[in-house]
Order: structure tokens, then sequence, then C-alpha cells
């Protein structure tokens, strides 16, 4: 579809121009103000140019080793339950009923938990896994597997993977049935009558119809499991010591809880690069997928 | 042919995995705190309703819920309402900077909140709106309002070019057009970007609980009172997670028919 070029669009954009950057630049400017100074308290800044930065990311110093531990553990925590969703999220796609009132009520169970509040979450995990009053933490233990998420590093961590897969599989899972349910039936006939298997219809026809939702789910899980926050500071606080925490966790101890702005915002920027970073690889990925399907769909 | 062996087993088990754990919240909802701490029960043995009493008659309890429903029903209203001229203007037209635009947008949705907290509390507090719902309201938007438009922008491109133009040799005028025509033929669109408004504003608390203090504290931000120095009120907590739940099911149950196409952000 040809777009007409018309610079007076900018007007039905403008709305949308003004909330966000009331809500976006005016407070990254604050950000990036704070980043170069120094505090005592008082409301007295004093002028500490990019000091913050080199400490930030210098693993030496108190401020940067904090940083990147919770930089490392927030990567390999993304990359565990991205390993983990996708296929789920596949496999439960394709465990759709077809037909009847069963899909409705399987939609509604799967996007339930994506609807619960995310401190909800968390409540609900902590209660689920204490060995003395929740129904996962006591059956371990008396299967004879001693698991205590409060005490144990591995068990904080198995925990809060659980609850992640718990929470958002479902999103996954719902994004590649969208994808699943594009396929128009004639693709599956003619696999029948090819007499194609059941792994050769998942790769030839499923999983390239798939491509474009599962991308917009590995970036959205992607980016969300980057700056997770509220459910595992619910459930754990970030421990046991600090095992669990993130580098939301991380710059919340820091900004609200030491009230050390300037360490605070030069790790927002650098977290926020970070994201930006990933998000434009996302973004130039799906305008291109974009472009590569539009000939074929002429073709065919 | 389109689906997997043993898939109703499948489906079956991770629905369990999905329903067990919310099963135990309301399970442990309507127990008594004694019978919750003392032994280990699969049903409720003496099933009360003191939790869900003592939350509908409280009214620093239940004004927690009114709190929330009212920046969430706000954001979702200026998100829409902003976001669909511009979803119009990004699905139609070319401009200046519009792919710039579109990932500036797209990148604010991606941001952390946790880096948005204190420059929000700042700002908020500087211009008198901090504690009243339209702080979270707006600053909700920051995410919501690039979901929207993206949402949105799927559904237009949906609908033919040919209809607007035979809507404006028919005389009609852009805003008649839009609100006449354009509207209703994506009011499942409005629908499901107004679902995911109301979603991702009613999941968050970082940001509602700090711009927030006594007037207008959300209901995820009285729930951690339950914490107290006789210990805590398992059962209180619990209750309060369940009504946090039903908001939530009762929008799912609108838009079932559409959620598919609407978590594909319109784009399938």
């Amino acid at each position: 579809m040809d777009k007409t070029i018309n610079q007076k669009a900018w007007f039905l954009v403008l709305p949308v121009f003004l909330v966000v950057a009331f809500s976006a630049v005016l407070p990254l400017m604050t950000v990036v103000n704070y980043s170069m100074q120094d505090t005592f308290g008082n409301n007295q800044f004093f002028w500490n140019g990019v000091g913050w930065f080199k400490e930030l990311l210098d693993p030496s110093t108190d401020l940067g080793g904090r940083f990147l531990a919770s930089l490392g553990r927030n990567l390999f925590f993304s990359l565990v339950i991205l390993a983990i969703e996708v296929p789920l999220g596949i496999v439960v796609a394709l465990s759709m009923p077809r037909q009847g009132w069963t899909v409705a009520a399987c939609l509604v169970i799967l996007a339930l938990p994506l609807l619960i509040p995310w401190n909800v979450v968390g409540t609900i995990w902590q209660i689920f896994g204490r060995p003395d009053i929740g129904l996962l933490g006591y059956v371990l233990n008396a299967v004879g597997i001693d698991y205590n998420y409060v005490s144990n590093d591995v068990d904080a961590w198995v925990t809060v993977i659980v609850m992640d897969v718990w929470h958002w599989t479902s999103l996954v899972a719902l994004l590649c049935y969208a994808g699943l349910k594009s396929i128009p039936e004639a693709y599956y006939q003619a696999a029948q009558i090819d007499g194609a298997s059941r792994w050769a219809v998942f790769k030839a026809i499923q999983l390239p119809k798939m491509n474009r939702v599962l991308l917009i789910a590995v970036l959205l899980r992607f980016m969300d499991s980057f700056m997770i926050y509220t459910e595992p500071f619910v459930v754990t606080g970030g421990g046991p010591g600090n095992s669990t925490t993130f580098v939301s966790i991380e710059l919340v101890k820091i900004a609200l809880g030491q009230f050390d702005l300037g360490k605070a915002a030069a790790l927002s920027l650098v977290y926020n690069l970070i994201i930006l970073i990933v998000c434009w690889i996302f973004y130039t990925v799906m305008t291109n997928a974009g472009s590569d399907r539009k000939p074929q769909e002429g073709a065919a | 042919m389109h689906s997997i062996p043993g898939r109703r087993l499948i489906m079956g088990l991770f629905l369990i995995f999905l329903l067990l754990p919310i099963y135990w919240l309301v399970n442990m909802s309507f127990k008594t705190n004694a019978e919750i701490v003392s032994t280990m029960t699969l049903w409720p043995h003496a099933p009360t309703l003191q939790h869900y009493k003592r939350i509908f008659t409280d009214e620093s309890w239940y004004s927690g819920y009114i709190n929330s429903l009212e920046y969430v029903i706000l954001n979702t209203i200026i998100s829409i309402s902003v976001a669909l001229p511009a979803a119009y203007a990004f699905s139609r037209y070319r401009f200046l900077g519009d792919k710039h635009l579109f990932f500036w947008l797209l990148s604010n949705r991606m941001a952390p909140a946790a880096v948005y907290a204190l420059p929000f509390f700042n700002l908020y507090s500087a211009i008198g709106l901090f504690d009243t719902p339209w702080a979270v309201a707006l600053a909700h938007c920051i995410f919501n309002v690039p979901l929207a438009v993206w949402i949105l922008e799927g559904f237009v491109s949906g609908v033919p070019r040919e209809i607007d133009e035979t809507a404006f040799l028919d005389g009609y005028s852009f805003p008649r057009f839009f609100v006449r025509i354009l509207v209703p033929l994506i009011a499942s669109g409005i629908g499901v970007a107004a679902f995911f408004c109301f979603m991702f504003s009613w999941v968050e608390l970082l940001l509602a609980r700090t711009l927030t203090s006594v007037q207008t504290k959300p209901i995820a931000a009285i729930m951690t009172r339950t914490v107290s120095a006789a210990g805590m009120d398992w059962g209180l907590l619990a209750a309060a997670g369940v009504l946090t739940i039903i908001p939530g099911a009762l929008v799912i149950w609108f838009v079932r028919n559409y959620i598919a196409r609407g978590f594909a952000l319109g784009r399938v």
C-alpha cells in the first residue's frame, strides 16, 4: 500500500507527541542533569562530570561491581526464561483445541495470569512456595526435597523463574496461536495430499507463519524480563543476599533507598541505553521482516 | 493435522499449572488465619468470609480499589483518544520524521519504569499533581500510548483506503469521517487497544506507588499493610489478592473473541 506524503499528518500525531514528550522527555532531562552531579542532601548539588559513569563501568568500585553483577544476573535470567517460555508457548499454542466452547475457556484461562497485578503475582508465589503454608513448598518438603526460597539461592532462582514462566508463557502462547489461526485450511490439505509428516508440517507451514509473532514475543519477553522489578521484589526482596537482585531492583535501591541521585541517574541512562539498542535491533528486524513478506503475499 | 499428539494432556497440564497457584490463593482467602498457620488443608474446613467482609466495610481498604480503577480508566481514555488520530496518520500518510517518531514512541514502551520513578516524582510534585489520579494516569501514558498507537495502526491499516476516498468524495469532513465511519469500522481494534491499556495500567505498581501517598493509594500499595507487628495477616492478603484478579477476569471475558488477534498487536 502506497502512502501519500502529507506533512499535515503531523497535526494528527501532535497530541501523542505532546503527551509522551511530557512524560518521557522532561523526566529524562532531569535524569541527565542528576547524572552529572553529586548531592549531599539539602538540595545542594556539585558538578561531577562523567565521574559516575566511570565508576559505573569499573567493576572494582562498589557501584560498578553492583551494577555489573546485577546486569549479569539479569541477562542470565532473561536467557533462561526465553529458553523455557518460547518452546513451551509454541507447544501450548499447538495444543489449543480447534473449536467449540473449550477454545474460549482456554483463552480466558491462558490470559488470566497476564491480568493479575504484578505484586499480586509475587504474593501468589510467595504464599504458594512457602514451606509452612504454601502447597508447593509443603509438597516439595514432604517428598524429601529441602526447599526454601528464603534462605537458599538456588531455590530462590527456581522460584523466580517458575513464577515468570507461569506469568508470561501465556503471552507467547497467545501470540503463536494468533499466528497459527491465520494459516488457511488449504495449506494443511495440500500437505496431507503430499503425505507430509507432522514435523514437516510444523517446519514448512506453521513455523514460517509464526515467524513474525514469535519475533514480537521474543522481544517483548526480553524487554520485560530485562526490566523486571515487582515480582521478584515481592517474593525474594532481591535475596537471599543479593542473589536475585536484578538491575531494576538495584536501581530502585540506590535511587529511592539511599537517595543517591547521581549514581541512580547514571545507572538509569546506561540501563536505558542498553534497552534502546536492543529495541533498535528489534525495530529494524521487524520492519525488514515486514517488507520481505509483502512480495510473497503478492506472489501467492 | 493442525495440532500435535497428546494435545489434550499438554493443554490440561498447563492449565492446571496456571490455575493451581490461583486456587491456593482463593482457598486461603476463605480460611481463618488459625487454620492457615496450623494445618495444611486442601480446601477450607471452616470457611469464613471475614476477610472479604473486612475489605468491603473498611474504607481504607475498599477505597484502594476505587483509586486504582480511577487512574486505570482515566489512563485508558487518554491513551485511546490521543492514539487514534496518530494511528490513522501513521497508517495512511508519510511525513517528515515519521519512522523516527514511531521508533521513539516504541522505545518508550520499552523504558524501565524504575528509571522514571524518581523524575516522575519530582515532575508531578512540581506541577501539583502528586497524589492525584491524574499523575498516575499520565505517567502510565508513557507505555500505554505507544502500545495503543501500535495496535491501532495495525487495525487502521486493515481498513481499505478506498473507504476513506469514497467518504471524502461523498462530502464528509475529516472529523465527521473519523467519528462516523472509521471508528465504527475499527471498533474491535479500539476494544483490544483499550483492553491492553487497562491491563498494563492495572498491573503496574512501581509508578503508581511512587506517585501517590495518602489520598489515592492504589490497592496494590495498600496490600503491603497486612504485615504488622502481630505477623502476617495471610487471609486478608489472600482475599485482597483475589479481589484484584476479578476486574481483569471480567475484562478478559468481554474481549475473549478478539484476544488472539489483539495479542498479535493487530498484525497477523
